[in-house]
Order: C-alpha cells, then sequence, then structure tokens
C-alpha cells in the first residue's frame, strides 16, 4: 500500500505571444490562461496508477495562489483522492505569480511531508516535474529529497512500485546518455517524471463531479526565504519576420525545385 | 590541494569517443568568465577519460583536469557524482562552478545546489555582469540571464554565493579553442567524501537503445511532421525524405499525443532540442514550446498551408500549401536531378 504524494504547479499557458505585466517581473496570463507541464501531467499519472496498484492513495500539492485550485481539480479528476493547496499572496497574472523560489518550495512540501509523517500518514513516494514549464529550476525534487534525507532519481520515464512494508521499492526507468537506465530505490523516496511513456488519462465526468467534493487542505504558504533573486524577465528580440517564399502548391513543381536549390545552397544535398 | 588563485570550475561529461559537445561549450563560456578575472579553469571528469580527453579538455581552455576514480564510481549515481564536485570545491574554492544544462549536469548541480544550501541557476545564456571575487576574500557575485518558458523569455537574476552555481544552456556558444594551447595538468584523485547513502540511488542496469537510423539530436537534416501530417498513417513521405536525406524525423508534441509517432522523435521544450543545418518542418503551426526545440537549427524551411503560421513567419523559406503534394515533389525533384 503506497502513499504518494504528487507536487504540481501552476503556470502560463502560451499558445501564442508571450506577454510580460508592465513591472517586468512575470508572464501576464490574463489572455492565455494557465496549465501544467506535460512532465506533472505524467507525474499525475504514475500516482494514480500507483496508488491503485498498491491499494493505497494518491495525494496532490501545489504551492501557490487561489487559483491554482485549478490545477488541483484536475489531478483530482483524473483519480487523485485529496489535495493540499499551500497559499500564496498573488496578483493573479503573474508566472508562479509570487516570490518563491525552488528552495522555499523544496521547504514548504517538505514541511507538510513531515507532518504527514508524524501523523503516521507518511508518503512512501513523491513525485515531482523534472522541471517547471515557467521557470524551469530542474532542482525542486533534488532539493526536496535532501530535506527528506531520502534517496532521489530525476526523469524518470516510468515509476512502479513493488513489495510492501519495508521491502518495497521504486523501480525507476530513465533515459541516460548510453542507453535506458534502471534504478531501484528503497522507500520512501523521491522521483522526478519526465513525458514520454507515461499516458496521462482524460477526466470522466464522474471523476469531475468527485473532484469537486475532494477534500483539499488549505493552508498559507510559508513566507519565502531565499526568494527567486529574479531581477527582471526580458523578452528575447522579436526578429522581424525575413521568410522568404519559395512557392505555393499552385505550382508544386517550381516550388520544390527552389527548394532543393536551397538545400543545395546550404550544402546538404550534392549533385 | 588549494590554489592561491581563484578558479572557476567545470564539470564535463565524456562519451565514449570524445566530451559532449555541451561539456566543451560549457569550458568556452567558462574561459570567457575567468580570463578577464585572471582565474584559472578546471575541468573534474568523473571516471574514464576518452583517448583524446584531456587533449580536448586543454585544447577548449581547462588547464587543469581533475579526474576522480574509483570502482564505486562506474555506476552513475548523481549523488556520487555530486560528492566528488563537493570535495573539488573544499579543496579548490573556486568561485563560479558550472555544468552543461544536460540531465546530468542539471541533476548533479541541483545536488550539489541541495548539500551546499547554495542558489543555482538552469540554463543560464550569459553572464552580465561578473564580479568573480577570491575566495579567500568572499563570495561571487553574478547577474546571470538564463532560459525561462522552454527560452521563450531570459531571465535576469543575482546569483550570489560561494560558489556561485549555475548549468549553461546547450548552443548559447560555440565551442571554440584556444590558440597554442598548453597541454592541462591531468590530476588523477579519489573520492573523499563519498558514502554509501551516495551509492543508493545509482544506475543497476543501462540497455543501449537500438538507434533506428540518424539520432534527432545530432542529425544534420531533420524532416518535421506536425498535426497537418493528419494521421498516423500519413507519415510515410517525410520518412522517404528524410531517409533521402541522411536525416531524422522529427514531430511536434500533437503527433505524440495522439499516439502518431512515438515520443523520442518529438522536438520541443519537453522533447528533444535539434541543431542540424536544416529544419523542414511540415505541418506544423510553430508554438513556443516547439520553437524551444528547434531554434538552433542553421537554416528553417517551412510547409505550411497557412502563411501566418508563426513557423512560416519566423523561417528562413517557406512553401505556402499542402504538405502531401509539396513532400513528395521535393523528393521526385532530388530523384530528377540526381541522373
Ligand atoms: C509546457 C508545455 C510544453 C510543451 N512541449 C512541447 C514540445 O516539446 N514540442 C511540441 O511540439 N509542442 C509542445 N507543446 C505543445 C505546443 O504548445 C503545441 O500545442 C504543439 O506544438 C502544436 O503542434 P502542431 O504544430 O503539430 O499542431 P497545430 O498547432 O495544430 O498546427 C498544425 C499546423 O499544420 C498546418 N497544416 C494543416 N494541414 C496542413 C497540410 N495539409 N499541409 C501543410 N500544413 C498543414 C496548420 O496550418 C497548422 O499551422 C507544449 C505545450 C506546453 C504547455
Ligand atoms: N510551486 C510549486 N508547487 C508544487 N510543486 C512545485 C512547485 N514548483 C515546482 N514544483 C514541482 O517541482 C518540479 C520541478 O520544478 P523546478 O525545480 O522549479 O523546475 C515541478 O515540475 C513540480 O512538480
Amino acid at each position: 500500500m503506497a502513499n504518494v504524494l504528487v507536487c504540481i504547479k501552476r503556470v502560463p499557458g502560451s499558445s501564442g505571444q508571450v506577454l510580460l505585466t508592465g513591472d517586468s517581473m512575470s508572464i501576464d496570463a490574463r489572455h492565455v490562461g494557465h496549465t501544467l507541464s506535460p512532465h506533472e501531467e505524467c507525474a499525475i499519472e504514475a500516482a494514480v496508477q500507483i496508488a491503485g496498484d498498491t491499494g493505497g492513495a494518491a495525494t496532490v500539492l501545489t504551492l501557490g495562489p487561489e487559483g491554482a485550485l485549478e490545477q488541483l481539480r484536475e489531478a483530482l479528476a483524473v483519480g487523485v483522492s485529496s489535495a493540499v493547496h499551500l497559499v500564496t499572496a498573488d496578483g493573479g497574472s503573474g508566472d508562479s505569480g509570487d516570490a518563491h523560489g525552488p528552495a522555499d518550495v523544496a521547504a514548504a512540501i517538505a514541511d507538510v511531508a513531515r507532518r504527514r509523517e508524524a501523523a503516521g500518514e507518511g508518503f512512501d513516494l513523491i513525485l515531482l516535474g523534472n522541471d517547471a514549464a515557467d521557470t524551469g529550476d530542474f532542482q525542486v525534487g533534488v532539493r526536496l529529497a535532501y530535506l527528506l534525507a531520502r534517496p532521489v532519481v530525476t526523469g524518470a520515464r516510468t515509476v512502479a512500485v513493488d513489495g510492501s512494508g519495508p521491502a518495497a521499492v521504486a523501480t525507476v526507468i530513465g533515459d541516460g546518455p548510453a542507453g535506458t537506465e534502471e534504478f531501484q530505490l528503497p522507500l520512501p523516496a523521491v522521483v522526478t517524471v519526465k513525458e514520454g511513456e507515461i499516458t496521462p488519462r482524460y477526466p470522466s465526468i464522474p471523476g469531475r463531479l468527485k473532484a469537486k467534493k475532494a477534500p483539499v487542505e488549505v493552508i498559507e504558504a510559508p513566507a519565502p526565504v531565499q526568494g527567486t533573486a529574479r531581477r527582471a524577465l526580458v523578452l528575447p528580440p522579436e526578429h522581424p519576420s525575413t521568410v522568404q517564399i519559395l512557392g505555393t502548391d499552385k505550382d508544386t513543381g517550381a516550388a520544390a525545385a527552389a527548394v532543393v536549390d536551397v538545400l543545395h545552397t546550404i550544402g546538404v544535398v550534392t549533385r | 590541494m588549494s590554489t592561491s588563485a581563484t578558479t572557476v570550475l567545470v564539470l564535463v561529461e565524456a562519451e565514449p569517443e570524445e566530451m559532449s559537445t555541451l561539456s566543451l561549450e560549457a569550458l568556452t563560456f567558462a574561459r570567457a568568465l575567468a580570463e578577464p578575472a585572471g582565474a584559472t579553469v578546471h575541468a573534474l571528469v568523473v571516471g574514464d577519460l576518452p583517448a583524446n580527453g584531456a587533449g580536448e579538455l586543454s585544447s577548449h581552455g581547462a588547464q587543469v583536469v581533475h579526474q576522480v576514480s574509483d570502482p564505486r564510481l562506474a555506476a552513475y549515481s548523481a549523488a556520487a557524482w555530486a560528492s566528488c564536485v563537493v570535495d573539488a570545491i573544499g579543496a579548490q574554492s573556486p568561485a563560479v562552478v558550472l555544468a552543461p544544462a544536460s540531465p546530468r549536469g542539471n541533476e548533479v548541480i541541483a545536488h550539489v545546489a541541495a548539500r551546499l544550501d547554495l542558489r543555482m541557476a538552469a540554463n543560464v545564456t550569459e553572464v552580465i555582469s561578473a564580479q568573480v571575487q577570491d575566495a579567500s576574500t568572499g563570495d561571487a557575485a553574478l547577474v546571470v540571464r538564463r532560459q525561462v518558458m522552454g527560452g521563450a523569455v531570459l531571465e535576469e537574476l543575482d546569483l550570489v554565493g560561494s560558489p556561485a552555481l549555475f548549468t549553461m544552456a546547450g548552443h548559447a556558444v560555440e565551442h571554440t579553442t584556444v590558440e597554442s594551447p598548453a597541454p592541462a595538468q591531468v590530476i588523477a584523485t579519489a573520492p573523499i567524501s563519498l558514502s554509501a547513502a551516495d551509492l543508493v540511488a545509482a544506475v543497476r542496469r543501462t540497455v543501449p537503445v537500438a538507434s533506428s537510423g540518424t539520432d534527432l539530436t545530432r542529425a544534420r537534416v531533420v524532416v518535421g511532421g506536425g498535426r497537418g501530417v493528419g494521421g498516423a498513417d500519413q507519415f510515410d513521405e517525410l520518412i522517404a525524405l528524410a531517409g533521402r536525406l541522411g536525416g531524422a524525423l522529427g514531430v511536434s508534441r500533437v503527433v505524440t499525443s495522439l499516439g502518431w509517432r512515438p515520443h523520442h522523435e518529438q522536438v520541443g521544450q519537453t522533447g528533444s532540442r535539434i541543431t542540424p543545418d536544416v529544419y523542414l518542418a511540415c505541418g506544423i503551426s510553430g508554438a513556443i514550446q516547439h520553437w524551444a526545440g528547434c531554434s538552433s537549427a542553421k537554416t528553417i524551411i517551412a510547409v505550411n498551408t497557412d502563411p501566418e503560421a508563426p513557423m512560416v513567419t519566423k523561417a528562413n523559406y517557406a512553401v505556402v500549401g499542402d504538405l502531401h503534394q509539396v513532400v513528395p515533389a521535393i523528393s521526385s525533384e532530388l530523384d530528377a536531378r540526381h541522373h
């Protein structure tokens, strides 16, 4: 029976042009809405599967503004049974929208994990995304593992839990420079997940209804200590379009000839 | 061993035949940072060096190479590598420690940051202002710029700490060699602080991936396919053209999410970053997360029915039209010219 915690982050969506807030300190998400990293969607799916396979439970956690309840509900709709919301103060438009840096987020998650453990409801496995879709710090999971003195593997393509009690282990498969790598971690452990092999399920209608009633523990987020050290966000210079149209499918032959000319000029095809 | 001069320490990664490209880029970057400060560039490698590894490191600016060997380091463990970096920090007191922003580089530097309770900046592209102070007199204080949102946005931040820890975004600089380099001094060392706990999360086994054709991340030509391809059974023309050009197929996330193609072919923020000479992007709109993976292509040719698609407006060249007409026509044109 594995008790799994999955940590997710509300991030700005970004279908079109990215806009910054007036003070250049955050991404203006008013028009693009919010989402999760695909890595975290896979982590949620892994948590739900492991909880199901072992007869345990999956809990989702986020540290973020009030609006992050929307992302918690998404996880609750696909089979996570309860949620923890560490609420931050936020203007409502930013990326993570507040001043918590990766060390602060890890510390806040560690506090929750310790409290649950003291109550006899410790998490056997904590799953996170490999990197957050907005800040991409690549470190919350590793910092959390050190705070809890647990082993950690990052970038898992799949995670499974075998055995129970003190003999329980997590088998993790990931991609290394020389091929597929396998790890086996004694529980409790921390694993960060990458998109690739896990297919997240879609929420069902009963799932969505259940999510509305699922328990959400709301806690005020601890104040940041280390912070983000952000000075400003800047957009890379927009280069005016200099595209040269080589042709259209009205005259496919001419267009194809022009493409092949370019390939010759670049030197990727030689006569 | 302690050095009086300030050092910049670079964690480098060895491949079987050579040092990784990103490692050479990180060394090139470290050199530019060290020179004005009169600092020395040290490289740290865990495990074996390829035959000409020391030569490659010297020619890219490493003055000293620390090579850590121990049977316990045979299987990769991020915690074990981190303990080697922490040992080197203890011995050299470098002002700056950096690594390539590869999966290993990001992972190991995150471990080092957690152990030493330091800040870490991932995917740095530039150091805007550097005070590489002598380790005995105080902390390094850098202002760095790094990629966030998959590179669509840059963040400027203060990187204070001793040492300053960061990873270098791939292809932010081109790697260059130094003129008439002196061979680096190679110092073989044993790990000092490596403990049993560092080996708990070590790789148990590695299964080499059967390489199917050209590796996407190294291909000189990538033919891309997106939702516009239309279905799992519609990729033959693209695959044929990629094969014809000695290149690889790359796809968008919509394509992998729909199960049309496997995820290892995905280009973008949550897929691979490609650096080909030419990227022929067909039926891909060019969302920023896709762009994150293909913006380092030297030349981009878009094939798209929509002349306003970002992939088209940001490309060097474009054909406006149905890819199922244009792609086979390119293949036949190549055949025709070959006769
Ligand atoms: C955090 C995050 C991470 C992401 N990571 C990635 C990633 O790694 N990689 C990635 O690709 N996406 C990623 N995405 C998704 C991304 O935002 C887009 O949804 C995706 O790239 C769109 O794929 P597409 O261009 O194939 O599809 P669409 O946007 O639907 O575009 C299809 C294009 O095909 C054209 N078209 C249609 N028919 C034809 C035809 N017959 N001939 C020629 N052209 C035609 C259309 O004009 C259109 O431009 C990520 C999203 C998020 C939020
Ligand atoms: N504010 C947050 N709340 C909960 N989990 C988070 C938060 N920020 C980051 N994480 C988790 O940590 C992972 C790595 O984030 P990062 O180290 O910031 O790239 C993310 O994919 C999330 O799973």
